[in-house]
Order: C-alpha cells, then sequence, then structure tokens
C-alpha cells in the first residue's frame, strides 16, 4: 500500500497539501479527482519522490520513500507525468526500452525485450514502433508513454491525467486498457481524472481532493452524489441514473 | 476536463537530406542498409579522421620528414585532445540541461580564462607572465574555471527553481561583467602586455606545450573513461529530471556529476589553446542528426570524431589550400556564431 502520514507540501506560505493521510493503492483502480489546483499532482509528486514534503511521510509498502533507494522504489512504483515534454527526437521503441532501466540498466536481455515487446503490443503500437513520438497522434503519444510505464512492471502504476488530449474514442480506449492492466495484469492503478463519469465508470475507488485535502474518499456510488460533488467542485452537478449507473450531468 | 495543449517536442534542428544516390536500385538498398548500421556511420568516421590525419601529417613535407612529423605530430595531438573534450562535453551539457542550444561555454569558461590571465599580467606584468611556469598557469587557470564553474551550476541548478533561461542570463551577465573588467584592467597596460594578453585571446592550436598537452589529454582521457558506464543514464536523463527521477535515477548527484566532468574537460583544453566557443554547437547538432538516435553511445563519439574532422579539416584546408595560418579557430569562432543565431531564430520563429 501507499501511504501518507500527515503528509504537507507548501509553496512559500500557500499550503497545497495539507495534513493528509491517506491510504491507497489496493488491488484496482484508484481515482484521485478534484479541481485545478486542488493538488492532485501534488501529492503523486510526493509519491513519486519528486518533491519533498514539507512535514509528514510517504510509505511505499511500510518504507519511507524517501529513505529508500530511488533504483529500487523504481522497480516497484511507475508514474505518468502529467505533461511529457523531452527536447530529444525519441521513437516509440525507444522511450519503452528507457521505461526498462530500473530493470535493465541500459543493457537489455533478453527477458526485458519481451517486456518491451509485450507493452509495445498491448498497447497496440506495433505499427508506429520506430515512429518519433512528434510523428503520432496526441492519443497515440499518450500510449505510448503508458508502454513505458507498462514496461517498467511495477506493482503501482501512477498515472497523471492521462486521458490529456484524447477524444472521446481514445479517453474509452485508454480507460479500458487502464482497467484490463488492474485484472490482468494485477497492477494496482492510480488514475487523475477530471471526467468524474469515467472515474465512476472504471474506477473501483474514488479519492477526492479540494485545496489540498482529502474531501471525499469511498467507493464511487458514495462519491456519485449531486451533494459530494458540489462539495468536491463547487458547482451544481445532476446525477442521474442510467442502465442502473450514476452518470453525472454537468454540461450546465 | 482541462486539457493543456502539449506543445510538440522539439525536432532535432539540422537534419541531414536522405542520402539520394544515383546508383542502381539494388546498390541503393545495399548503401542503404548499410547506412542503418549506426556502428558502421561511427567507424566510417573514424576512417575519415585516419585519411585525414595521414593527409595532414605527411603530405606537404617541406624538409625533413622527421622534422614535420614531430612539429605537426603535437599539433594534431593537441586537435585530437581539444576536440573530443569539446564534443564529449557539449553533448553531456545538452543533455543534462535539457537544450540544445546552449555550449559548456555559457558558464563564462572564456571569459573567466582570459580575466585570470589579464588579472596576472597586471598584477605581475608581461614579462613575469611570459616567464610564468605554464604548468603552474595552466593548473590555476584549470582549477578555478572548474572551481567557478561548478559552484555556478550548484547554484543554479542545485537550487530550487533551477532553469535554463536563469542560466543563460546569469551567464551573459557574468560573461560581460568579466569581459568588462578584463578590457578596463587591459586599458591600463602598457602596449606589449596588451599584445601578449591578445595573443592569448585567440585558440591557438599550433606549437602547444608538451607537458601540458599530456596533462590535458589525461585528464580528458579520464574524463571520457568515466563517462562510458554513464552512458545509458544519460540516456535516461533525455527524458528530463521527473521522468529520470521516476526510473531510478538519482538526478542531483549524476548531473554533478557529468558537469563536474564536463568542466574538467573544458577548462583543460582552454587553458592549454585559449577560448573555443560555439565548435562545439556545430558538431554536436550535427552528430544528433548524422547519428540518428539520442543514444549516448552513439551521440557521444560521433560528436567526438565530427570535431576531430571539423579541426583537422579546415586546419589543412587552411593551411594547405590558402596557405593562411593561424587562423582556423577565427574561422570556427565566425561559422559557430552564424550556427548559433540561425538555430536561435529559428527557434524565435516558431
Ligand atoms: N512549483 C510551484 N510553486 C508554487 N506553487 C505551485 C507549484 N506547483 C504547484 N503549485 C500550486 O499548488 C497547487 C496544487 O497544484 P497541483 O499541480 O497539485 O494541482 P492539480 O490538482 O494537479 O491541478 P490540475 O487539475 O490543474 O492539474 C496549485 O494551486 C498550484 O498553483
Ligand atoms: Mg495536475
Amino acid at each position: 500500500m501507499i501511504t501518507l502520514h500527515g503528509a504537507t507540501k507548501r509553496y512559500g506560505r500557500t499550503t497545497v497539501l495539507d495534513d493528509v493521510s491517506v491510504s491507497f493503492g489496493g488491488e484496482g483502480i484508484t481515482a484521485l479527482i478534484g479541481p485545478n489546483g486542488a493538488g492532485k499532482s501534488t501529492l503523486l509528486g510526493l509519491v513519486g519522490r519528486l518533491l519533498h514534503p514539507d512535514a509528514g511521510r510517504v510509505d511505499v509498502d511500510g518504507r519511507d520513500v524517501r529513505s529508500t533507494p530511488s533504483a529500487q522504489l523504481a522497480k516497484t512504483l511507475a508514474v505518468l507525468r502529467q505533461d511529457n515534454h523531452i527536447v530529444a527526437r525519441l521513437t516509440v521503441q525507444d522511450i519503452v526500452e528507457l521505461g526498462r532501466f530500473p530493470h535493465s540498466r541500459g543493457r537489455l536481455t533478453v527477458a526485458d525485450r519481451e517486456h518491451i515487446d509485450r507493452a509495445i503490443d498491448y498497447l497496440s503500437l506495433d505499427e508506429y514502433r520506430h515512429r518519433f513520438l512528434d510523428e503520432l497522434s496526441g492519443g497515440q503519444r499518450q500510449r505510448a508513454f503508458i508502454a513505458m510505464v507498462l514496461a517498467q512492471d511495477t506493482k503501482y502504476v501512477l498515472l497523471d491525467e492521462p486521458l490529456n488530449n484524447l477524444d472521446l474514442r481514445h479517453m474509452t480506449e485508454i480507460m479500458k486498457l487502464v482497467r484490463r492492466m488492474a485484472d490482468e495484469l494485477g497492477r494496482r492503478v492510480i488514475v487523475v481524472l477530471h471526467d468524474i463519469n469515467f472515474a465512476a465508470t472504471y474506477a473501483d475507488r474514488i479519492v477526492a481532493l479540494r485545496d489540498g485535502r482529502i474531501v471525499a474518499d469511498a467507493a464511487r456510488d458514495q462519491i456519485m452524489r449531486p451533494d459530494v460533488l458540489r462539495a468536491v467542485y463547487d458547482t451544481t452537478v445532476d446525477v442521474r441514473e442510467i442502465d442502473g449507473r450514476p452518470v453525472a450531468l454537468y454540461y450546465g | 476536463m482541462l486539457t493543456e495543449p502539449t506543445s510538440p517536442p522539439d525536432v532535432a534542428v539540422v537534419t541531414t537530406p536522405p542520402t539520394t544516390s544515383p546508383l542502381t536500385p539494388r546498390a541503393a538498398r545495399w548503401w542503404s542498409r548499410w547506412w542503418d548500421r549506426r556502428g558502421l556511420r561511427i567507424a566510417l568516421l573514424g576512417v575519415v579522421v585516419v585519411v585525414l590525419a595521414g593527409l595532414y601529417l605527411l603530405t606537404d613535407v617541406p624538409g625533413s620528414l622527421a622534422y614535420a612529423l614531430k612539429i605537426r605530430g603535437l599539433t594534431l595531438a593537441a586537435m585530437l585532445v581539444v576536440a573530443t573534450a569539446v564534443g564529449v562535453s557539449t553533448v553531456v551539457f545538452h543533455t543534462i540541461t535539457q537544450n540544445r542550444i546552449l555550449t559548456p561555454s555559457i558558464m563564462g569558461f572564456d571569459a573567466f580564462y582570459l580575466l585570470i590571465s589579464t588579472v596576472i599580467v597586471f598584477t605581475a606584468g608581461a614579462t613575469s607572465f611570459l616567464r610564468f611556469d605554464p604548468l603552474v598557469l595552466w593548473g590555476i587557470q584549470v582549477a578555478v574555471m572548474v572551481a567557478f564553474s561548478v559552484v555556478l551550476f550548484t547554484w543554479l541548478f542545485g537550487g530550487k527553481r533551477r532553469s535554463i533561461h536563469l542560466m543563460l542570463l546569469v551567464g551573459i551577465v557574468l560573461g560581460t561583467l568579466f569581459r568588462s573588467f578584463t578590457e578596463w584592467m587591459q586599458r591600463m597596460l602598457d602596449p606589449v602586455a596588451f599584445q601578449v594578453l591578445s595573443d592569448a585571446g585567440f585558440a591557438s592550436l599550433t606549437r602547444p606545450d608538451r607537458t601540458l598537452l599530456a596533462l590535458t589529454a589525461v585528464l580528458v582521457a579520464l574524463a571520457c573513461a568515466a563517462l562510458i558506464p554513464l552512458l545509458p543514464t544519460l540516456d535516461v536523463l533525455t527524458l528530463g529530471e521527473p521522468a529520470a527521477i521516476g526510473l531510478g535515477v538519482s538526478h542531483r548527484r549524476t548531473v554533478m556529476l557529468l558537469f563536474t566532468m564536463v568542466s574538467v574537460m573544458v577548462a583543460a583544453s582552454t587553458a592549454l589553446v585559449g577560448p573555443i566557443l560555439f565548435f562545439g554547437l556545430i558538431v554536436a547538432n550535427l552528430a544528433y542528426s548524422y547519428a540518428g538516435t539520442f543514444r549516448h553511445r552513439f551521440t557521444v563519439p560521433t560528436a567526438a570524431l565530427l570535431a576531430v574532422i571539423c579541426l583537422l579539416g579546415g586546419q589543412l584546408v587552411l593551411e594547405r589550400v590558402f596557405a593562411f595560418t593561424a587562423t582556423l579557430s577565427t574561422v570556427i569562432e565566425f561559422a559557430g556564431g552564424m550556427f548559433f543565431l540561425t538555430l536561435v531564430l529559428r527557434k524565435g520563429a516558431r
């Protein structure tokens, strides 16, 4: 499990994560929702040891991330960030090979190559394997990055807004893939989502963040309620039952 | 949902045109398969270097071959060492700072070199500057340059707000400051002392001091050897700091280590031959497109070999074809400066 013990992060005098204690990373998918600036990326940053908490602690499987050797943690935890800008030109194959670095240290074994091929195959990227990332559509590029974290072969996979820039079809495609990763490969996925209907459809548990605090944490049916969503997003959200599933209407 | 348009990854700036070959289809296919073998591409550069070196050493010998070999051998060795240092350090610097239009000289190596020389001439006088033990002078230059650049880099990169733009700005400001200070001191010098300094201000590859050359070669070789095990890590650093940390690289430590190697190489070769500014920029960018991959085990040796070819080829053409002497560094700096402008303008246009 990934556990935050009173984790606090401040920038100057603004507290962007305020004494957060939560534990996630159980089987299946946990969705992290909340308005812009709520502190979702900051929380993932603390877990992924990109940021250091000003107070509190983050444990992965009972070990403090700050005292665990980084190279070792990289075999347990993979993070896909919200934006991935690369200066050099890399192909899909290149970045997936780099995703294997924690295991290969740059020398790919036969087993490493199998992992790489499987990840590329899993995201149906075979025909784009040798394309440069800047020659791909946003959705294909996003898939390439997911293939990269998949090749890292970690127990925990943290995805920060993987649906960014995607059209309807690709959003659904990616979420189905994430679901399969959780069900078939046993990955424990923590995913930041803005579209709460996707969260409600695919996640097992939803954690809602607002102003650096956790305001809701429950199974999806407890979250998909107008009063809860209003508390999270500070806007009126209508929730209807369609085919036995709660669907949020927030288009005005 | 919030969508932040991600800008497309930067395209490598120089692209070699695809090799169009006037050969038969079969020969063309053979050629393209051969060209795809990256190791062979590097080997080809190696062959070019050997041929150029042979031409440089053995053609157009005015008197005794042995004497010519002795003199030219030294210059050739200086070129090899300096070119390797410049090519390798620029590629590494590009990767650790996540940009492709700067060279380590932005950290003010050249300005600092001139400043140190000027301070010595100013305080000790031109005659003692010339009589100064070159070894001591070189040692002081290298030590001060490395110390200074590592402090600057730590300050700009070790802190919370690390930014290329800040580094560029600080580099330019400090460079200008050093240069004005140098100029101000030079104004107060007598003409002879001034002349001595002007000579020090241009890179000169001819007649290097043997001991210094050997020392520089050792330093550069050590840095290169230390770099070899880090090549795969450099590949990961290409992804940027967050991704590299996610993949288990201890980012700060690795980058500091790499930067120290870079500054040792640049400082040693600057102290040996004088300021070399833009040269690394050309060869590094040429290397990216020639190597056709971001993998450092290809780009690093390619940049080093291309640097040797540029220096050696340039020297050959100028010396043997146009019978110019000692203008190579000026030509290279001019070409490099133009290239830098093109890069900046092209980036700005996008
Ligand atoms: N480096 C920084 N310096 C100062 N403030 C920062 C910094 N990074 C983030 N913040 C602030 O911290 C808060 C939380 O940011 P964070 O990126 O975690 O939000 P988020 O929930 O991921 O939002 P989004 O949905 O827009 O991605 C924001 O108010 C942001 O302005
Ligand atoms: Mg975010």
